[in-house]
């Protein structure tokens, strides 16, 4: 129960601070915004290649913009070691990653969510009859980018390099995310729409172990 | 009609060292500091204090040795707490409740207003009406009327009694204090004693690293000089605690 009302207090400070700081999801929403719009400036891709390759661009922004937006999810908890005044607070410091996780799950999804109309606009691809599966996979998706994503971002705040080092940790782990991801999004953007299960079920099967991994190790990725 | 509870703690720290590479920020540190002592620890810039503190609150982990935390119930030692080389942060988190800490850096969120920050860590250590405790700590630290502004309009001073607000919101059997009064102006600081002074005639123990000689170095009990990551200097005598503080004749 601790843990639970830990990281809704948490939480409710990531969401306070972003919303008054717009950081995260500005820079996010811009980057994606656009790739988005200059893959489709320089391909002008027909109906059959957007859905060919609309799916692979699409996650591959959004893997992109996710290691810029998880760069600071532990920086900024050191320009005033507020992260020491969580660790002496908490009783389980495993609340400090799952408010970060919700957040950076939350504000990935949103401005996914935000993205797709103009991808299906510039890319001509309809989405409107799958929306509620896509917002499926985008929610399986981002989770699997979110877990390692904060895990890594804790490591790289206390290295040298840290804004180099998180998306070499984080970019080649994400691949398998990236594979599923993609398959499960051109399925539903297919000429028959179809929600391909294995790869949700993949996305989730991975979506768990690095979970109970940043479970059972997490704190020490505390440590100073 | 029973007594209330007086509980006291203090730390020992047995042959600590801490290593960051090849250099050494600590060298084989023995302090045993008795429940309600006030120490005051001196030393040039890297002489290890702010790690020692550190290691106190279960931030640092140490490459050797071990810090526990005897505790006294009216009177009576019961065990306390024990940190070893291998800490888990669960065993730290939890003898963290009985912590306040101020460190250098204030601590607390410069988008969050005053009143926002004391109230989320006093919800996350499961204080009773955290409200109520929160309101009552910014008017003793003097913020209640800038309780609703952010952080960070703050000056430096200001941040650090919201700060120490912070550290004092469990109301702690320890507190570990690193160089509390930077950026305070002369009111804060004696505004700062005079909460240390009832703290620590409360029974509370108190360690705090010190530049020189202030109202707030004068609470002290015991003064430890540190160089070099070893300990050079102890005393309880009030007569060489001046030399200590000063660093005169190091």
């Amino acid at each position: 129960m601790a843990l639970l009302a830990n990281t809704t207090v948490l939480l409710g400070k990531e969401l306070r601070t972003e919303f008054r700081s717009r950081e995260l999801l500005t820079t996010t929403v811009v980057f994606i915004l656009v790739v988005v719009v200059l893959f489709s400036f320089t391909f002008d891709p027909s109906i059959g290649e957007s859905r060919r390759f609309g799916p692979g661009l699409l996650w591959l922004s959004f893997l992109f913009a996710a290691s810029l937006m998880l760069q600071p999810c532990f920086l900024r908890e050191q320009n005033s070691d507020t992260l020491s005044a969580l660790r002496l607070s908490v009783a389980d410091p495993f609340s400090i990653f799952l408010a970060k996780l919700a957040a950076n799950t939350l504000f990935l999804l949103l401005t996914e969510i935000l993205m797709l109309p103009i991808f299906a606009i510039l890319y001509n691809v309809h989405i409107l009859a799958v929306f509620p599966q896509l917002v499926l996979v985008l929610f399986l998706g981002s989770l699997g980018v979110a877990i390692p994503g904060t895990a890594f971002s804790a490591i790289s705040a206390q290295a040298r390099m840290r804004e180099l080092m998180l998306p070499l940790l984080l970019l080649p782990l994400l691949t398998p995310v990236l594979i599923a991801s993609t398959e499960a999004t051109g399925g539903l953007l297919a000429e028959n729409p179809a929600l391909r299960l294995d790869w949700l079920g993949f996305l989730a099967g991975f979506d768990i172990v690095f979970l109970t991994a940043l479970w059972l190790f997490g704190e020490y990725l505390l440590e100073e | 009609m029973t007594a209330p509870a007086f509980i006291t703690t203090g730390i020992r720290f047995e042959k600590i060292e801490k290593r960051y590479g090849g250099l050494y920020a600590l060298r084989q540190v023995s302090l045993e500091v008795a429940p309600g002592e006030c120490v005051a620890f001196a030393g040039r810039n890297g002489s290890g204090k702010t790690t020692l503190l550190r290691i106190a609150a279960g931030l640092v982990r140490p490459s050797a040795g071990s810090v526990s935390f005897p505790t006294s119930l009216n009177g009576s030692d019961h065990r306390g707490l024990d940190i070893g080389v291998k800490p888990l942060l669960q065993e730290t988190s939890t003898a963290g409740a009985q912590f306040g800490f101020v460190a250098h850096a204030t601590m607390v969120y410069d988008e969050l207003t005053a009143e926002e920050n004391l109230l989320m860590f006093a919800k996350l250590q499961g204080i009773a009406e955290p409200g109520a405790r929160a309101e009552r700590l910014l008017e003793e630290v003097g913020l209640s009327e800038r309780r609703n502004s952010l952080v960070r309009t703050f000056s430096r001073g200001m941040r650090q009694r919201v700060a120490i607000a912070r550290a004092l919101l469990n109301d702690p059997l320890v507190l570990l204090l690193d160089e509390p009064a930077t950026g305070l102006d002369p009111e804060g600081i004696t505004w700062l004693a005079s909460a240390l002074r009832r703290m620590r005639d409360a029974g509370r123990t108190i360690l705090m690293s010190l530049h020189g000689e202030s109202e707030i170095s004068a609470l002290a009990t015991r003064a430890v000089r540190l160089d070099a990551g070893s300990v050079v200097a102890d005393t309880r005598a009030r007569s060489d605690m001046h030399a200590i503080l000063t660093f005169a004749g190091a």
